[in-house]
């Protein structure tokens, strides 16, 4: 099968930034999941399993609100800032960003493509709405986020709050722990750190890899309040990101990181917890049976019209 | 034409240090990161005068340029100094996607560069910087030539967009331009007027040449010198220029060959004017520990090197020589190299 014989359909629906119950983000997480399926089959290369991993947690950020942002007016500037130090994860930013208004949502079937806004690792020169900065040389995001956080909190002494999303993979990367270092130094209450820990990188399982392991102990010595949760369960995340507001409202004087426990690949069946899933993307037959899991309503095979 | 005299002996950090505090005077959004070696760099003159505009990162370079980065994209126009080794290239993934590719307004501040480091030794010597920096696209990357021009050029990368990095030293070196001397970025400078070749030189050896040149003269050799301190963006007219009207070249920095201010203007004249060129600097090796003095005339950077380059110039374009030959025969001098490394 080719993917021109996949009927792919984006749906238009963009959704709104406002607190919610958790079971009102199942919905919203599928359609992110939908839409990262989509984008990479068209795309025919970039990462699956991450995005898909780190969906929930997305959908909770963006639209539980938690961050304060304006999609018309994306460089506002009373916004929160979000650093997606995994660059590879884009397509999940992609598609969040689009579903929130940010940028048309038919962009999302131009990933990866030549003269595209939405590059294969984020580049702030295409001037994406809602891309704060270029990443995916891994480590550098995280520092960056440390960066804006300081200046918001000790130059500006504003009440921003910076929003940033590392792997677990990543924190192999020494530069991350200098990052953390200045987190705490600085008191960085403003600084929500998020690790996407999905135990998966290309090589294999992070403790077989590289372990990074105990986080939660590392993190505290280093100054942080540790958070920790299952980055699927909506509750826990909601909870974490209340905490984290409450931590930055009460001045805590430390930077907040929560520990998202997710699964690779997490909503499509032959992807979960598949370590190889990390860099290649499904194939039409993949994508097909993937989308029939996540009910999209669209997919369908079709033959296309002969030129 | 301005007229140059020896003012003194001060080193390039000291005018680095000075720029900043009068940038810091100008622009309540300039901000300072420090790596621990404040006093060395000389931005200790900038964090005791702006205290809450200046941030210590200890010894952490990859993250200092990153944290640069975020300060640049919340409005700052952050300068993070180090020494060249530390700031060009332990970061220089930092420098290449967060800084450039994400085109940030972050300034970058190398010192310890050049061989005149001194008793540090190799590991210290900055000799490589140049050729990594001017790689990168977006990138503004000055050498300037001694104390009062350093304090020029860093309030120059300060008050225009973009990366940008400035390169200085540690020893005291000659001092010999004015408040008055003209500076601008991007245009290299004719010190000296001359046809019969021209010398491009940069940071401290454009006092060598000025020096080569008094001493070319007594042979009626009449050399032009052009202080090419910016070395991204080049000034191509300027070049290519002495280039036609002079037909020999020598390049001289305080730098490696490869890769270097002279290889820039190489890949200049290779297009647009290919004469012959001399280069002098480091010829492909790594320094080491000893005086100043003692090390710039061990590794070839005085006047003296670029005086005998000159003559080897001229004599190549007079031949039309395609330079593939050694030439031994310059009286009191050691061998060079006729294919300039």
């Amino acid at each position: 099968m080719k993917v021109e014989n996949l009927r792919i359909v984006f749906s238009p629906t963009v959704y709104e930034n406002r607190r919610r119950r958790p079971e009102e983000f199942a919905e919203i997480a599928r359609e992110i999941r939908r839409d990262i399926i989509k984008m990479l089959v068209l795309a025919g290369s970039g990462h699956s399993g991450g995005p898909l991993g780190c969906a929930d947690i997305h959908a909770v950020l963006f639209f539980g609100g938690y961050m304060r942002y304006r999609p018309k007016e994306p460089w506002w500037v009373g916004r929160d800032r979000y650093v997606l130090s995994a660059g590879h994860l884009c397509p999940v930013l992609y598609a969040t960003l689009a579903r929130a208004g940010f940028f048309p949502i038919e962009e999302l079937r131009t990933l990866r493509k030549f003269g595209s806004r939405l590059q294969g690792h984020p580049g702030r020169d295409m001037g994406l709405p809602g891309i704060e900065t270029s990443t995916a040389s891994l480590g550098q995001g995280i520092s960056i986020a440390v960066g804006m956080a300081l200046s918001d909190k000790w130059l500006d002494r504003n009440d921003r709050r910076v929003f940033a999303l590392t792997g677990d993979g990543e924190l192999q990367e020494g530069s991350v722990w200098e990052a953390a270092m200045a987190a705490a130094h600085y008191r960085l209450d403003n600084l929500c750190w998020i690790v996407d820990n999905n135990d998966c990188q290309i090589d294999g399982r992070v403790h077989d890899v590289m372990s990074i392991y105990p986080l939660d102990k590392k993190f505290d010595a280093f100054g942080f309040a540790v958070l920790e949760c299952d980055g699927h369960n909506y509750a826990e995340l909601m909870a974490c990101f209340d905490q984290f507001l409450e931590n930055h409202r009460r001045s805590i004087g430390k930077p907040t990181v929560i520990i998202a426990h997710t699964k690779m690949g997490r909503g499509v069946s032959f992807m979960e917890d598949d370590y190889r899933w990390h860099g290649k993307p499904p194939t039409p037959e993949q994508a097909l049976k993937a989308l029939q899991e996540l009910e999209d309503p669209y997919i369908a095979v079709i033959e296309p019209i002969e030129a | 034409m301005p007229e140059f005299k020896l003012l003194g002996q001060k080193p390039t950090r000291q005018g680095f240090g000075e720029g900043l505090v009068v940038l810091g005077e100008r622009y309540e959004n300039v901000v300072v990161l420090g790596g621990d070696i404040t006093e060395s760099v000389m931005t200790s003159l900038f964090r005791d005068r702006f205290p809450d505009r200046f941030f210590s990162i200890g010894v952490a370079e990859q993250n200092a340029t990153t944290i640069a980065v975020g300060l640049a994209l919340s409005g700052k126009i952050p300068f993070f100094a180090s020494y060249g080794t530390f700031c060009a290239f332990r970061n220089a993934d930092q420098l290449r996607i967060s800084v450039c590719y994400n085109f940030v307004n972050v300034k970058i501040g190398g010192g310890h560069a050049g061989i005149s480091v001194g008793p540090d030794g190799a590991t210290h010597q900055a000799l490589e910087e140049i050729a990594v920096i001017r790689t990168l696209p977006n990138m503004t990357l000055v050498v300037p030539c001694d104390y009062m021009e350093t304090k020029k050029a860093t309030i120059a990368i300060g008050e225009i967009w973009g990366p940008a990095y400035v390169r200085f030293g540690r020893a005291s070196v000659p001092w010999f331009t004015t408040e008055e001397t003209p500076f601008q970025l991007g245009r290299a400078e004719i010190f000296r007027e001359g046809n019969d070749v021209a010398i491009i030189a940069c940071g401290s050896m454009v006092w060598q040449a000025l020096l080569a040149a008094d001493e070319l003269a007594k042979r009626g050799i009449s050399a032009r010198v052009i202080n090419n301190h910016t070395i991204k963006p080049m000034d191509i007219e300027t070049i290519v220029t002495a280039a036609r009207e002079c037909g020999a070249v020598v390049t001289a920095e305080e730098h490696q060959i490869h890769g270097g201010m002279g290889s820039a203007v190489a890949e200049v004249l290779a297009k647009n004017c290919p004469v012959p060129i001399e280069f002098v600097g480091v010829r492909d090796t790594f320094g080491g520990s000893g005086d100043p003095d003692e090390l710039l005339e061990k590794f070839g950077l005085t006047w003296r090197q670029i005086y005998a380059a000159a003559l080897v110039a001229i004599e190549r374009r007079d031949k039309g020589s395609t330079g593939l030959r050694r030439v031994t025969d310059v009286p009191g001098i050691h061998s060079l190299d006729g294919r300039g490394g």
